[in-house]
């Protein structure tokens, strides 16, 4: 990982390319992140930079956040995430990354917590296919067999209702449509985990051709 | 205003003629032949709008050797590159479906009277 940045997903809407062609967009609000701390090698055995993003009241951190915003000589952050990039010497403490580090074309990932759909059904969570609603089948929307009946027990992996979402998600290789840097604003190409208003971390495609 | 209204708002075209179903338009349409550009006309009548803001779009329909051909295309798309009112028509619905079904004399559209 090159470069990364974190941000906030304003939503989706739509852009027209230079042909008059209509490209979905998710616009994400990113940065200005600050470099908070510098994790090295010799202290905490892996190099990263952990980074602040989103300005909040001195009042919403408690005390030793506070004492270690103030430390790096930060105003407090609502979002602390450390960033493990390959070249975190060219780093200082306190200072800023903003929408700029990527530019309109580059391929990047984007990582943020899905939207939890809470207790759904293997229907909606697997993608399994509905029985007849009528005509007195009585098998709806069950989750069907749960295998054969030889082993006498179900094996692990049997796709079953429980959770779904709320967990980690990342989409590889969109392309950055626009950067605009006076807004702080990256829209990327096609559609990003979470909700709006989530926090999404974008950085360099792990798939990239060099 | 928020940031995706605004993102849309640039994008938006500001200097549309008033369009409204039974219009009879002119769409000059930017076309790509290979390397080169043209403009394409499409002439006919506006059988609906759809949809609002930058996702607007508007179909066009026309009638050529006997064959209906509707043309949908996004209201503030950069491929139009002139849209042209030839007349107002006076319709009471707002989509005319009913365009499809008849044809010749039945199939005309009163001016509107201003």
């Amino acid at each position: 990982m090159q470069k990364a940045i974190l941000g906030k997903k304003l939503g989706m809407t739509q852009v027209f390319d230079p042909a008059g062609k209509v490209i979905p967009v998710t616009v994400i609000e990113a940065g200005p992140c600050v470099v908070v701390r510098k994790k090295t090698v010799e202290a905490d055995g892996y190099e990263a930079i952990q980074v602040g993003f989103a300005d909040v009241r001195e009042k919403s951190v408690n005390r030793p956040l506070a004492g270690h915003f103030r430390k790096a000589g930060q105003k407090p952050r609502k979002y602390l995430r450390e960033l493990r990039l390959d070249d975190t010497a060219s780093y200082e403490v306190g200072q800023e990354i903003k929408a700029d580090v990527f530019a309109e074309g580059d391929l990047v990932d984007v990582t943020g917590i899905s939207r939890g759909r809470g207790f759904t059904g293997a229907i909606k969570r697997h993608g399994q296919s509905r029985g007849p609603m009528s005509h007195g089948s009585h098998y709806h929307r069950g989750p069907g067999s749960m295998g054969s009946i030889d082993p006498a027990r179900v094996f692990k992996g049997q796709t079953l209702p429980g959770r779904m979402g709320g967990e980690r998600v990342t989409v590889q290789r969109l392309q950055v449509v626009k950067v605009d840097s006076d807004r702080n604003l990256i829209l990327v190409r096609g559609a990003v985990p979470g909700p709006r208003g989530g926090l999404v971390t974008v950085k360099d495609s792990a798939k990239a051709v060099k | 205003m928020d940031i995706i209204r605004q993102i849309e708002a640039e994008q938006m075209k500001k200097d549309l003629p008033p369009i409204s179903p039974g219009d009879t338009v002119r769409v000059h349409v930017k076309v790509i032949e290979g390397n080169r550009e043209r403009t394409q006309v499409f002439e006919g009548v506006v059988i609906k709008r759809q949809g609002g803001g930058l996702r607007e779009t508007f179909t066009v329909r026309r009638v050529t050797y006997g064959v209906g051909v509707e043309r949908t295309f996004p209201l503030h798309s950069p491929k139009i590159e002139k849209l042209e009112v030839i007349k107002h028509g006076r319709v009471r619905r707002a989509k005319l479906y009913y365009l499809r079904k008849l044809t010749g004399k039945a199939a005309r559209i009163r001016e509107k009277r201003f």
